[in-house]
């Protein structure tokens, strides 16, 4: 399931990849590929440049220096606007329109099938709430109508930047299985958390810390590396063991 | 550019609109009135109302589609839609003229609505031909759009946004021609106002109101402003960046 056919490019490819940000270094040297039809977490405390490295893969952050591949194309070429899902951290839909106003225009833009934006809706658990103004709804129903934005067009590769934050533990569930359910039909999932017990939800796991990736593994392997219980350990323990090899 | 993706993008702006009807009517209500004032502040000097009105009916469209474009602009961006539509398969030209189209019917309606009022209730003497009058005012709205564009790009927040209206367009109302005849300014001054388009904007309005027929100078001043208006939206098109720091 992991390993896409072969000679096919990986979903996601950096290489050495830096990102400059105020004149501060954000991503220093970073490298990881992520593999088609997986979901991949992306974990790491806040401000350890999650965001940062998503928009590189998007294609809307200013790099520095390294390469972004995407489906085998540089991140951002024009080719890859609709086989790429983005949300990101704060909902980015219009609060004056309806949840299928927002939908239905994203839609057009995407040129994605007719009654997608239905499909997208009942997607998300948001049915009963299609007439309702984005500016009236809970965050986390906003957040859902964002998510839904990205799922329209059925995109190859979707950037989830904290999807799940500020939702209760059974929306929670049930985006997980929808999240199952699109990589299961060959969708590529990253999804960036900062809370470490979704990482055993993911076929990989990548863990930041300061711009730089502390692991690039499977949860299982991870542990049995690190013999820690459970990812906020096996954290602390990576850390440590760094802090270590500097010293 | 793609044709259903710009006419997406107006119906999108004017379905926002739609959701607020106190913006509609603030849009529309707000020129009639100030009109109105004026010509009862003009009360028995008809030739100074025709040359202040005549004027107005080119400012107006400009100023308002300044300002809803440069705050509704800086919402996309602020809001981060701005961003989801830049990693979409929208061109730039796309949103642009999508914001042109709707901002342009609100201001023809706009444009409707003020001068029937002026030359029907109110009494505006127009020696020209009166579909002039509208095409002036639909050039001056969307100069006031593709200048809020352009604005909108170095405004962080709506204060600094509405901040603009003064520092950009009060100037040229100052030396446009309204307060001093542009021909009795002192050189310098007359030089600066001859490189500010709301001052042809204005130009525009006095002519058709005081000359039958379509002259040179008319077209030369509707050139102008259509010149400035594609300018201003070249640069505002330049600031939409795909990749941001």
């Amino acid at each position: 399931m992991m390993n896409s056919l072969a000679g096919e490019p990986p979903a996601i490819r950096v290489t050495a990849l830096n990102v400059l940000r105020g004149g501060r270094s954000v991503l220093h040297d970073l490298a990881l590929e992520v593999p088609r039809g997986s979901i991949t977490g992306l974990l790491g405390p806040s401000g350890c440049g999650k965001t940062t490295l998503l928009r590189a893969i998007v294609g809307v952050q200013r790099t520095a220096s390294g390469q972004v591949e995407v489906l085998g194309l540089p991140a951002g070429t024009a080719g890859l606007r609709h086989r790429v899902g983005y949300v990101t951290q704060a909902p980015s839909v219009y609060g004056d329109l309806s949840v299928l106003e927002n939908l239905r225009y994203f839609a057009t833009v995407l040129g994605a099938p007719k009654g997608d934006p239905e499909r997208v809706v009942a997607a998300v658990g948001l049915a009963g709430h299609e007439h309702d103004l984005a500016a009236r709804l809970s965050g986390g129903q906003r957040a859902r109508v964002s998510l839904a934005a990205a799922l329209l067009g059925r995109p190859e590769l979707l950037i989830l930047d904290e999807p799940t934050v500020g939702l209760d533990p059974v929306l929670r569930q049930d985006l997980w299985r929808l999240f199952r359910d699109l990589a299961d039909h060959g969708s590529t999932l990253l999804v960036s958390s900062h809370v470490m017990d979704e990482a055993s939800r993911c076929d990989r796991l990548l863990l930041m810390r300061e711009g730089r990736l502390l692991a690039d593994d499977t949860p299982a392997e991870l542990l049995r590396r690190t013999g820690a219980a459970d990812v906020d350990s096996a954290f602390l323990t990576l850390v440590a063991g760094r802090t270590e090899a500097v010293a | 550019m793609n044709l259903a993706r710009t006419t997406a993008t107006a119906r999108r702006v004017l379905a926002q609109l739609r959701h607020d009807p106190r913006t509609i009517a603030l849009l529309l209500v707000v020129p009639c009135l100030l009109l109105t004032l004026l010509r009862f502040m003009y009360d028995g000097q008809p030739q100074a109302f025709d040359r202040v009105g005549a004027a107005l009916l080119g400012i107006f469209p400009l100023l308002v589609m300044f300002l809803v474009t440069s705050v509704a602009m800086l919402r996309e961006r602020t809001t981060g839609t701005l961003e989801r539509l830049l990693t979409m398969p929208l061109g730039k030209l796309d949103l642009l003229l999508g914001y042109a189209l709707a901002f342009g019917v609100v201001a023809l309606v706009q444009a409707a609505l003020a001068s029937a009022l002026t030359l029907g209730l109110l009494g505006l003497d127009v020696a020209g031909p009166t579909w002039l009058l509208f095409a002036v005012a639909l050039g001056d709205g969307l100069l006031g759009m593709a200048l809020g564009l352009l604005v909108s790009a170095f405004a962080a927040t709506e204060f600094q946004a509405v901040q603009f209206l003064p520092a950009v367009i009060l100037p040229q109302l100052l030396l446009c021609g309204l307060f001093v005849p542009r021909d009795s300014m002192a050189s310098g001054l007359r030089g600066l106002s001859d490189v500010l388009p709301l001052s042809y904007a204005v130009d525009a309005m006095s002519r058709i109101t005081t000359t039958a027929g379509t002259g040179g100078p008319l077209l030369r001043d509707l050139a102008v402003i259509a010149g400035s208006a594609l300018l201003a939206l070249a640069l505002g098109a330049a600031t939409l960046r795909r990749r941001t720091a």
